[in-house]
């Protein structure tokens, strides 16, 4: 089993902790000639693959890093529009690098607040009588699995899709919570996690899950 | 085991087809409402799955679980997205799903010229031909 990251959701939707354990690096670099393969778009102050999926490279990714100068964003390493400069044939051949589009810390405040919506609305949803929120969520790339508490903190687990011992991470991710974070004098209710003791911890207790399948030693 | 209800929503999110069999539950909204709200949470789950998925996120297929309900959606590449909720114990929802759209929907709605394409589906012998799919499904996870 693979644990790829972990995240706190406080009980009115902000993120309070993340953490990326082991996520898998998805990029490829290639040496291109005029005309490029793919057609490409800038969103988000990115410059991304809009048509075309070949060696590797997917629609959706992103440009990382332009003859092995990392990419500023939109802008190239000194600071042209990468756009333009990939669209003149002079530069040709280039040593292009493509990679998944990363999620800003911007964004995964975003996703958490979403994730936090989705959660109440598949309680409104529900053809029974009493349900919970989203519990795991399975996509064919991962598994996400949530333990909500009675206090309505959720923690929240993205694993490979062969996995167990999730909800073991989960309880024990509780407790670690309740033991580090919530025992910490300095730390105020529903602001961001930083406690030192806490994510040594949690390492530890998800290498333990990724061994062994369960994180009580 | 049991199926409880299942919305077939065209590609600009309009509902095609809604059928239920064992619901308990209703929410207090209309099914008009009720739709509009499911086809905006997926919409979001999707893009969420996008985003959090450490790999490429590959075929349209989702199911989501609480403490006593699944959901299950098939997105097709043309857009069309087939939900259903059933209890945790229904296994093999992907293949119900595929089989919905390959020999129910394709067969009795597409191949049927008094379908206007993104318009409900009106039609009878789709929904018989559904509940016949669905139930023999059910029966068939319960006999093994």
């Amino acid at each position: 089993m693979v644990v790829h990251s972990v995240f706190i959701v406080s009980k009115s939707g902000g993120l309070i902790y993340s953490h990326e354990h082991n996520v898998p690096k998805v990029e490829t670099e290639r040496l291109y000639t005029f005309p490029l393969p793919f057609q490409l778009e800038e969103r988000n102050k990115r410059v991304i693959v809009a048509f075309g999926e070949q060696g590797g490279v997917k629609v959706g990714h992103c440009v990382s890093a332009i003859n092995k100068v990392p990419v500023n964003g939109h802008l190239t390493g000194d600071n042209k529009p990468l756009l333009d400069f990939m669209r003149n044939e002079q530069n040709y051949p280039l040593t292009i690098k493509f990679a998944k589009t990363p999620v800003s810390t911007n964004e995964k405040i975003f996703l958490a607040s979403m994730f936090y919506s989705l959660y109440a609305i598949a309680c409104q949803l529900s053809p029974e009588q009493k349900s919970s929120g989203i519990k795991t969520l399975e996509c064919d790339t991962f598994l996400l699995q949530c333990l909500q508490t009675v206090t309505g903190v959720k923690f929240v687990v993205v694993s490979d899709t062969k996995q167990n011992g999730g909800e073991s991470l989960l309880r024990r991710m509780h407790e670690l919570y309740s033991d580090f974070a919530m025992k910490n004098p300095f730390y105020s209710l529903e602001m961001p996690v930083v406690c030192e003791l806490f994510d040594e911890h949690l390492v530890k207790g998800i290498e333990l899950v990724e061994r062994t399948g369960t994180a009580f030693a | 085991m049991s199926a409880y209800n299942m919305y077939v929503f065209g590609k600009n999110g309009l509902l095609l087809h809604y059928s239920e069999w064992n619901r308990k539950r209703r929410s207090n909204m209309t099914l008009d409402e009720e739709a509009k709200l499911m086809y905006g949470s997926l919409f979001s789950l999707k893009n969420f799955c996008r985003k959090v998925s450490p790999l490429d996120f590959k075929d349209g297929f989702m199911c989501y679980k609480t403490t006593s309900y699944m959901l299950s959606v098939l997105e097709t590449l043309t857009g069309l997205k087939f939900v259903i909720n059933t209890d945790l114990n229904l296994s093999g929802t992907r293949s119900l799903l595929e089989k919905i759209y390959s020999e129910v929907f394709v067969e009795y709605v597409v191949k049927n010229p008094m379908w206007q394409i993104g318009q409900p589906i009106q039609s009878e012998l789709f929904k018989t031909k559904l509940h016949e799919v669905v139930n023999q499904h059910v029966a068939s996870v319960q006999r093994s």
